[in-house]
């Protein structure tokens, strides 16, 4: 099946098969910080962007991406350098590789809620597990950077 | 993991009818999340999307979901929010993280009779309507208690405007983990509706008349009601594990129904 997706703003070619996920037609075309995880809608590392919101792409058919604005890591790069500067200065970056999906988390949460409660943020980033951190890192580096104007 | 032959984005709920009685391995797909845990061989995947179903509504009567509604859109709509304590927002707002509720949908849902859904009981603990294409608006307690059905569509799903109290409480292992047991409680001018669901099977549905159960007799009550509820038991807990808390369960409920 041959789909066009908006991905960043720019309209992308893709060929899919019937059923397809959107993460995995994702990474074929070269979108590699859109991680394959859990497989079952539980740990967020898939996280993109649609139309703003937090979505799994592992559990999100690639066909109902069209005429949708899909965001990834690449497409925020501005939040992106200003969250990973938090981050790191907290030490609460270990292996990585949940972090594409938890940034994109944190920078939807920042534009979704004016002044959440850290009760809203961790209700918030539920969905995001990482098995490095403890998150008491995280927790201090999102406080931070929901302070950055 | 599943595997779909064809997939399709249908143009109306007619052809979408049409498509699923075809062919005994033609579905409609929900959300299609929890789809890819099974290892379903789906001729056809009818797709929905296309025909703004995504919807919450309200008139003077009833409010009016529709099946290609999301589970997150249920927990930050300011019409569900409002009505009925919120129980429905409240429901949802613990099932794994946001971005799986941004993809699963109320018509997924309540189409597949999840035994293990918070949203099915606390919808059950209201007045609550599924309209099917073909097999009309019946109660939601009808359409969960049916063992085989005829394949339809859920088209919308009705909530009854009767400004009932009711809350939701749910067990589980650890947060955003499905429910060892779940139970709601709602409270009309005549009745209790309490309602335990994820025994793991499908939510079942109670009735205890309001001057059945006082203060004094409401253990006792609570005892009586679920003994003659049926447990099973699964990776998350033992049948008799879900009996002791659905106990616990259904007092909170009751009491926490009285203070809000």
């Amino acid at each position: 099946m041959e789909i066009k997706l908006k991905i960043n703003g720019i309209i992308k070619d893709l060929t899919i098969k019937d059923g397809e996920y959107l993460q995995k037609a994702l990474q074929k075309i070269g979108y590699l910080n859109v991680r394959k995880a859990c497989e079952t809608g539980s740990c967020g590392v898939c996280t993109v962007l649609l139309d703003g919101t937090p979505t799994l792409s592992c559990s999100t058919l690639a066909i109902r991406g069209v005429g949708k604005d899909i965001r990834t890591l690449e497409g925020e790069k501005v939040e992106v350098e200003k969250f990973a500067k938090v981050l790191t200065s907290e030490g609460a970056d270990q292996c990585g590789y949940c972090s594409p999906g938890f940034t994109l988390t944190v920078i939807a949460m920042k534009r979704e809620l004016s002044s959440p409660t850290i009760e809203d943020i961790k209700h918030y980033l539920t969905g995001n597990l990482c098995r490095c951190t403890g998150y008491m890192g995280q927790l201090r580096a999102v406080k931070k950077y929901m302070e950055v104007k | 993991m599943f595997s779909m032959k064809e997939h399709l984005m249908v143009d109306s709920l007619e052809e979408g009818y049409d498509l699923l009685i075809k062919n005994k391995n033609n579905i409609i797909l929900g959300g299609s999340s929890f789809l890819r845990l099974g290892n379903k061989n789906i001729n056809l995947g009818i797709d929905l999307s296309n025909l703004d179903l995504d919807y919450i509504r309200e008139d003077e009567e009833n409010i009016e979901i529709g099946p290609m509604t999301t589970l997150r859109t249920l927990e930050t709509n300011s019409i569900l929010k409002t009505n009925f304590n919120g129980v429905v927002s409240r429901s949802v707002e613990e099932i794994v993280g946001i971005q799986l509720r941004a993809v699963a949908t109320i018509g997924g849902t309540v189409g597949s009779k999840y035994g293990f859904s918070d949203l099915i009981t606390a919808l059950m603990t209201l007045d609550t309507y599924v309209e099917l294409y073909k097999g009309g608006i019946i109660s939601l307690e009808e359409h969960m208690s049916r063992e085989k059905v005829e394949k339809d569509i859920v088209v919308k799903i009705i909530i009854k405007k009767d400004n009932r109290k009711s809350y939701f409480i749910a067990m589980r292992n650890s947060k955003s983990d499905y429910a060892i047991l779940n139970c709601g409680v709602s409270k009309t001018e005549n009745n209790y509706k309490i309602v335990v669901g994820a025994r793991p099977g499908r939510a079942i549905t109670n009735i205890i008349a309001n001057d059945e159960l006082l203060d004094n007799n409401l253990k006792e009550k609570i005892n009586e009601l679920i003994e003659k509820i049926k447990f099973g038991t699964n990776m998350r807990g033992s049948k008799e594990y879900r009996k002791l808390i659905a106990k616990v369960l259904v007092e909170r409920a009751i009491k926490k129904l009285e203070i809000l």
